[in-house]
């Protein structure tokens, strides 16, 4: 068990000047014993570089980690009570199954006996019991990978195992029980996981808690929900979801037409409903509606209007595609997608449609690409 | 890995079959058709079958030549190969150094081999040589050309020093291609240098070791230029190897017959040992490891 | 580090066994033949660029370098070129005889240059390709071209099969999953083919020789016949070994980002 809590910046270069030197940025991090947390972000984020930070393999260049209090900055990762699974499996090929789980416990002096009794836990719980005989090298992917966590596991004193992108290589349709195993061993030791990874349903399905990071730092940290729910900075919103969030001009808002009242003309202004020091307004696909025009009834009011560019059969779901109308001169494209209900009503192409872009999931950012009127407080760095 | 057929990687395959057949079946097959002729002159040849073969066969100097050839060629594989582990092992892996380390070392490689044996020859001449110099002064009494001992280990001195940066080099690219990762994870694992060395280093070379030794093996089998130019083969034929010998029997008779015999048979010998090492190799890689020599291990029962 | 002291005597020592005689080649190349002969002196008492003269002014002599400099180019080039496909797909198929095939290309390798001497001469006399470069190189492919394939078979098979399959889920074809994804990470069994490629066909000494007379003369040639009526030309001869590593010196300086760059499995 082990609560790590980090206090550092890191340089590959021996004296960075401006933002740009520095793999991460100063920053202050925690996390609690027994957590799951995901690093996530695209190549270059930096969060891999917190990973071998956290594990000892990189020493930072500034600042200072803790263990439970107790400063391991110095210390290499065997003196450190972590344990660490990569990207493709690492197994010593001339080994039984059974005699790599046993390596680190062997190369720290631990009887026999002992020892045997815990690769056989180990490989109960990893499901490799049946293969503890075999030579390591002629394993799958997945049972490779999983022998390389299960050295980690085997250690009594390990506080934190770490993962760097650790499903590469495995087949697809291996992966979603590599990460079941995974889920189950976390319920039942209670160590603290930390897993790097690019891939946003990896990072959701895995954590309690994902920090996504772009460019050296941690643009948020929370719940997967929250950060569904509530991106507090543009590159959130756009990175998590499938697709990401559509993001609409406010000017756009302003200058774009509307679907009025049958004939009556009237242009509804939605500057009541933007937040003053908006720019972007922010609404994710799954909570973007179609507003319906019923004949002989009035329209809906406050919709945008938008034409039908693409419609894509999802399976589950149609994803529409349409481009939000421009009123003024030269307005620059503006795409957004939508989510519809495999029974719903689906336009034609071409065809415009009233978008409703208001409601309780809205979200407005500013200039700086930041949450407008975010509640919580905490996790906007 | 599981490799999955695929005939469709005939192609793949087929310019390196051209290149290759081009220019081997053909002058093959020249060879077998006057091994097994008289030609007496381009006029004449009278076809006497197998008879060179026997005669060349039953040769007594062949014998002692062929065991000199194999002492030889596994003296050479029992110094080379543990010397060129453990200088890979010793070259540094990035930067400034590690590029002139691996031009210093490749140096030997390049030197035309009839200009290996004159420098050496010079180089061990006790009056003007550094080497032969350089033993004087310490007092020990040293003649490549008078004493058969002295010439061997010259020669073999020789091959070392000209040779081990092969399978150097072939094993320094070997660890190149070992990624970080294992080292970490060693680390992690709280693995000794020792460990690292038998249990990563050691089977991921195994694929680039097979290549080194039977390179090695083969090139000696056919060592020629080197030990010629630097001793003639003396004194006597202390240092006189297969193919000179075989050079002695065709220049000095100049029958293309027994000459061409003795080839075919060079080869075959050369091919036994090849093929008996190489799957040996294989059975011992396939017990093991993932890497190259297990895959390498379904090409091994040829 | 007590480790890393005990690997620097040993790579110091070993570069010194190395380069002594080196040192004693590049010593000789600035004396005279008398001045070799006679006495021994570490440095040269009487320097003398005389023999670089020789080489340098002498057509025979530098021709012969760039005749050698032609067809190993040509080779190198196409023994490479020509062993990455077969390589590779020795490396991630069985197809029908593939065993025999590798092996029958091993046995090119382990052939007697001798064998093919007559063979070679007679079938480049009939084609008309005596005394060119391409003649050379193309002979030159018999040994080369089974190298190249058994090297960068083996390096190949080092990479896991995942990778290939992960590329083509991430949708790239097979030209550019081979040229971008996978030759760089066997960089290090590129290097140190092309390498060897250069090297074995450079201090080739038969068959070049054999294959050419005057237009196509490589310098191993030319360094052969260093012996007049006056004795062995030792000096020049020296003088052109010294000058002869220095094509594959540069050949290697070139590749050994190739060579020494680590598998940077990198974020994939």
């Amino acid at each position: 068990m082990a609560r790590i809590q980090l206090d550092i910046a890191h340089s590959y270069r021996a004296n960075p000047r401006d933002d740009a030197d520095y793999a991460l940025l100063p920053m202050r991090q925690t996390f609690e014993d027994g957590g799951a947390y995901a690093l996530l972000g695209p190549s270059g984020c930096g969060k891999t570089t917190m990973l071998n930070i956290i594990s000892g393999l990189v020493a930072p260049s500034q600042g200072s980690i803790r263990f439970d209090q107790r400063d391991v900055t110095q210390l290499p990762p065997q003196q450190r009570n972590i344990a660490q699974v990569f990207q493709f499996p690492v197994v010593y090929d001339t080994m039984t199954v059974a005699q790599n789980l046993a390596f680190p416990l062997r190369n720290r002096g631990m009887d026999e006996a002992r020892a045997r009794a815990r690769v056989g836990v180990i490989a109960e719980m990893l499901d490799l019991s049946a293969q503890l005989d075999q030579r390591a090298a002629g394993l799958s992917a997945d049972q490779k990978q999983k022998i390389s966590l299960g050295r980690g596991l085997v250690r009594e004193d390990v506080g934190a195992v770490l993962f760097d992108e650790p499903l590469t290589v495995i087949d697809p349709h291996l992966k979603w029980q590599l990460r079941r195993k995974l889920k189950e061993i976390h319920r039942e030791l209670r160590l603290t996981l930390i897993y790097v990874t690019h891939d946003q349903v990896e990072a959701l399905t895995f954590a309690d808690s994902v920090l996504v990071m772009a460019r050296g730092r941690v643009i948020q940290s929370g719940s997967p929900s929250e950060l569904f729910e509530q991106p507090a900075h543009r590159f959130v919103g756009h990175f998590i979801g499938s697709p990401g969030m559509n993001f609409i001009p406010v000017n756009r808002l302003k200058h774009g037409g509307s679907v009025s009242g049958s004939g009556s003309g009237s242009v509804s202004s939605f500057d009541d409903l933007i937040p003053p020091g908006a720019i972007t307004l922010g609404i994710r696909p799954e909570y973007l509606g179609m507003g319906e025009s019923k004949p002989g009834e009035p329209s809906e009011m406050n919709l945008l209007a938008a034409k039908v560019q693409r419609i894509q059969d999802l399976g589950s779901s149609w994803l529409v595609s349409a481009q939000v109308e421009s009123g003024a001169e030269g307005g620059s494209d503006c795409l957004v997608r939508l989510r519809l209900a495999r029974d719903a009503a689906v336009p034609a192409l071409n065809q415009v449609v009233g978008l409703r872009v208001f409601g309780p999931h809205t979200r407005f950012y500013d200039a700086q690409e930041r949450l407008i009127g975010r509640e919580s407080e905490g996790a906007l760095r | 890995m599981i490799k999955p057929v695929n005939q469709k990687a005939w192609w793949l395959v087929l310019p390196v079959v051209i290149c290759v057949a081009f220019s081997a079946i053909l002058p093959l097959m020249t060879v077998v058709n006057y091994s097994v002729q008289d030609i007496i002159s381009p006029e004449r040849r009278v076809f006497v079958g197998t008879e060179w073969f026997v005669s060349v066969l039953r040769d007594e100097e062949l014998h002692s030549a062929m065991v000199r050839q194999l002492v030889y060629s596994f003296a050479v594989l029992a110094v080379e190969v543990p010397l060129g582990i453990a200088l890979a092992l010793a070259m540094p892996a990035a930067g400034w150094r590690a590029s002139a380390t691996l031009v210093l070392v490749a140096l030997s490689l390049l030197i035309p081999w009839n200009v290996v044996g004159t420098i050496w020859q010079i180089f061990g001449r006790s009056d003007i040589g550094l080497l032969g110099a350089a033993l004087q002064a310490i007092g020990l009494e040293y003649s490549y050309t008078g004493n058969p001992t002295h010439a061997w280990l010259t020669v073999l001195a020789m091959d070392v020093w000209h040779w081990t940066p092969l399978v150097a080099l072939l094993c320094y690219a070997g660890l190149r291609a070992i990624p970080d990762a294992f080292y970490q994870a060693a680390q992690i694992d709280g693995a000794s240098r020792l460990a690292v060395f038998r249990y990563i280093q050691l089977p991921k070379l195994r694929g680039v070791l097979m290549i080194a030794v039977l390179l090695r093996f083969m090139d000696s089998f056919m060592i020629y230029t080197e030990p010629f130019v630097l001793t003639g083969g003396g004194p006597g034929n202390a240092t006189t190897f297969l193919s000179q010998y075989l050079t002695q029997k065709a220049v000095g008779q100049f029958d293309l017959g027994p000459a061409a015999a003795f080839s075919l048979i060079y080869f075959l010998i050369i091919l036994l040992f090849c093929f008996v090492l190489y799957n040996w190799m294989q059975r011992v890689g396939t017990h093991s490891t993932g890497t190259a020599a297990s895959d390498a291990g379904e090409r091994g029962a040829v | 580090m007590k480790g890393a002291h005990w690997r620097n005597v040993f790579l110091t020592s070993y570069l010194v066994f190395a380069l002594l005689p080196i040192y004693w080649m590049v010593n000789m190349s600035f004396r005279t033949n008398e001045d070799i002969l006679s006495s021994f002196s570490f440095f040269p008492k009487h320097f003398t660029w005389a023999n670089y003269a020789v080489i340098f002014t002498d057509p025979a002599w530098y021709s012969g370098y760039i005749n050698s400099l032609i067809y190993v180019a040509i080779n190198m080039v196409i023994s490479v070129t020509v062993a990455l496909p077969a390589a590779y797909a020795f490396s991630r198929y069985r197809f029908l005889g593939d065993r025999h095939v590798f092996f029958w290309l091993l046995t090119n390798r382990m052939t007697p240059p001798a064998i093919f001497l007559l063979p070679f001469f007679q079938l480049y006399s009939t084609v008309g390709l005596m005394d060119t470069h391409l003649a050379v190189a193309l002979a030159h492919l018999v040994f080369n071209v089974p190298l190249a394939v058994w090297i960068l078979e083996g390096f190949m098979s080092g990479i896991p099969r995942e990778i290939d399959e992960t590329a083509y889920i991430d949708g790239y074809t097979f030209p550019r999953f081979f040229l971008k994804i996978f030759l760089p990470l066997i960089k290090a069994g590129i290097g140190v083919t092309a390498f060897f490629c250069f090297m074995f066909s450079w201090v080739e000494l038969l068959l070049a020789r054999t294959l050419t007379s005057v237009n196509a003369k490589p310098i191993v040639a030319t360094m052969t016949r260093t012996v007049s009526a006056s004795g062995m030309d030792w000096a020049v001869l020296a003088a052109a070994g010294v000058l002869t590593i220095v094509p594959g010196a540069i050949v290697i300086w070139f590749v050994r980002h190739y060579i020494a760059k680590g598998f940077a499995m990198g974020r994939v």
